[in-house]
């Protein structure tokens, strides 16, 4: 055989075994986590508080708990962001101030999640006095998205042709006008899926809300964003590695993971439908 | 300059960081007339016509010299509102770049943005836009389509309607039959010929025989310089300069 179909064929062989292998990892911790947590998932674990020291009942108090945190940080997220995107994107100059408050964001979304943690508990439950709280969890994780947020709201409202300004300027629009009624309506679903997918990941994350707002264990729903809360993923981490009775609480685990990543997959799943109806709604035939 | 004339361009300089593109411009554009710009590419035809609408003041590092004056007065004028100017000379652009709304929005927008509210008003200018652009018929009955649907030449006339919808004074075409299949083409010209009743226009072109074809005043320019400024039957029969000649005759370009 010629070596030049050799290494065509080694090539090849080679990306392909190497996308397998991605798959592959992934179907198995999918298999491993539905097979093992599809039984304890039923309607009363779903609706019913923990019990028994954890080792009966559900995961309600978790669910709800998460769902708070995770409105708070699209509620300071989404805006947050987006603003800041309209900003870099569309009013600020390129001078080496605004490079430089670029590759700070994008060095913010390396940043470790636990040291959000810590600056969470310095600023909101110290600083601000909100103390620990779904609140400060809520705001914590929510600066632990915006660099997600901002990056993804630039790069949508990017993708918006600078023909579109510049015919709503001929027409005698200010900056604003152009911005609000002939750019944002055309980045916006992308704006969105970005935060939605930052957001996913801020609602799995449990290293800023440890110090922040959670709680080990609250058979009860919070009351208002001053109290602490359960969420699914610090849950998860004290059924697995932390409970006295880890083999009896196995199925348990399993089954809040599953719940976390029905959670995750399912707001995924929602960015990528409004993705798919905008780009039909806008797309150009 | 004399009270006809719509607009006067004194002395412009127009400079993009320390490059100069358009170099010592004068010339008087009377009203209800159409005026061809023609030269090769990069003699600054477009960059020209950007300035009398004050497009150019969204580019980064561009800078302007010496006066545009529209009825006698100075558009770049520091007193002068921008939006102003550009709702009083309108533009069409090279591309056609209809927004991805329904026609009907297209054409509303310029009045939409301009704080005009009622209804009636609104679909009535829109009825008249599309008339003056020669549109309506194709478009009637299909007004909450999305502009994007429409053909090339349908888009075009389309920016034209959006353009004469705020009811501007002067209209700026950047080469807008470039793209068009020469069907389309004749009704832009035609439409031209038109609209030159109620507006003047000014028209870049790099077809030499669509300015001879449709403009009454012709300019020629060059490295970013006005050579050459006559009526388009003289220009076309006999230059004044050889190079003007040159170029018409298609010696280079």
């Amino acid at each position: 055989m010629k070596k030049s179909i050799l290494s065509q064929r080694l090539g090849f062989s080679l990306l392909t075994a190497c996308t397998a292998a991605v798959v592959g990892f992934l179907a198995i911790i999918l298999w491993d986590i539905v097979t093992k947590g599809a039984g304890s998932v039923t309607w009363k674990f779903l609706t019913d508080a923990p019990r028994d020291g954890m080792t009966q009942g559900g995961i309600m108090p978790a669910i709800v708990g998460t769902f708070f945190a995770t409105t708070i940080t699209t509620v300071l997220a989404l805006p947050l962001g987006c603003c800041v995107a309209i900003y870099l994107n569309e009013y600020a100059k390129d001078t080496a101030i605004t490079r430089l408050i670029r590759v700070t964001i994008r060095n913010l979304a390396g940043v470790p999640s636990i040291v959000y943690g810590l600056f969470g508990v310095v600023l909101f439950v110290q600083g601000l006095r909100l103390g620990t709280s779904i609140l400060s969890a809520g705001l914590t994780l929510g600066l632990l998205t915006l660099p997600w947020t901002i990056t993804a709201s630039e790069e949508a409202l990017k993708t918006v042709p600078a023909s579109y300004r510049e015919g709503a300027f001929a027409l005698g629009a200010t900056k604003w006008q152009a911005i609000y009624t002939n750019v944002l309506p055309y980045a916006f679903g992308g704006i969105l899926t970005g935060a939605i997918l930052g957001i996913a990941r801020a609602a799995g994350e449990t290293a800023p809300i440890l110090f922040t707002g959670a709680a080990f264990y609250l058979p009860f729903l919070p009351r208002s964003v001053f109290d602490q809360f359960m969420a699914l993923p610090y849950h998860l981490y004290i059924l697995s590695t932390q409970h006295h009775q880890i083999e009896k609480v196995r199925p348990l685990a399993y089954g809040t993971a599953l719940v976390l990543l029905g959670l995750v997959l399912g707001m995924n799943l929602i960015a990528v439908i409004i993705r798919y109806k905008i780009r039909k709604n806008t797309k150009a035939v | 300059m004399d009270s006809q004339d719509k607009i006067s361009v004194r002395n412009l300089n127009f400079y993009y960081g320390q490059v100069r593109r358009v170099t010592n411009v004068t010339i008087d554009i009377k009203a209800n007339q159409v005026i061809g710009i023609i030269g090769p590419s990069g003699c600054g035809k477009s960059t020209f016509l950007r300035t009398l609408n004050r497009m150019n003041d969204l580019i980064l590092g561009a800078r302007v010299e010496g006066m545009v004056l529209l009825d006698g007065e100075d558009i770049y004028d520091p007193e002068v509102d921008v939006v102003d100017v550009r709702r009083r000379v309108g533009m069409v652009f090279q591309k056609s770049n209809p927004f991805p709304k329904s026609i009907y929005e297209n054409v509303a927008y310029g009045l939409r943005i301009g704080g005009v509210r009622e209804k009636d008003f609104i679909a009535e200018r829109v009825e008249k836009s599309l008339r003056d652009a020669a549109l309506w018929e194709e478009v009637k009955d299909r007004l909450d389509d999305n502009a994007m649907r429409l053909s090339g030449g349908q888009q075009q006339r389309l920016c034209i309607a959006r353009a004469l919808a705020i009811e501007p004074e002067v209209l700026l075409m950047d080469e807008p039959a470039s793209a068009l299949d020469p069907t389309a083409t004749l009704k832009v010209e035609e439409l031209i010929q038109e609209l030159k009743k109620k507006y003047t226009i000014i028209i870049v072109t790099h077809n030499m025989q669509q300015a001879a074809r449709i403009s009454d005043f012709t300019a020629f320019f060059m490295l970013g310089e006005l050579v050459e400024f006559d009526e388009t039957k003289q220009m076309f029969t006999k230059p004044q300069k050889k190079i003007t000649e040159e170029y018409i005759t298609g010696r280079f370009g």
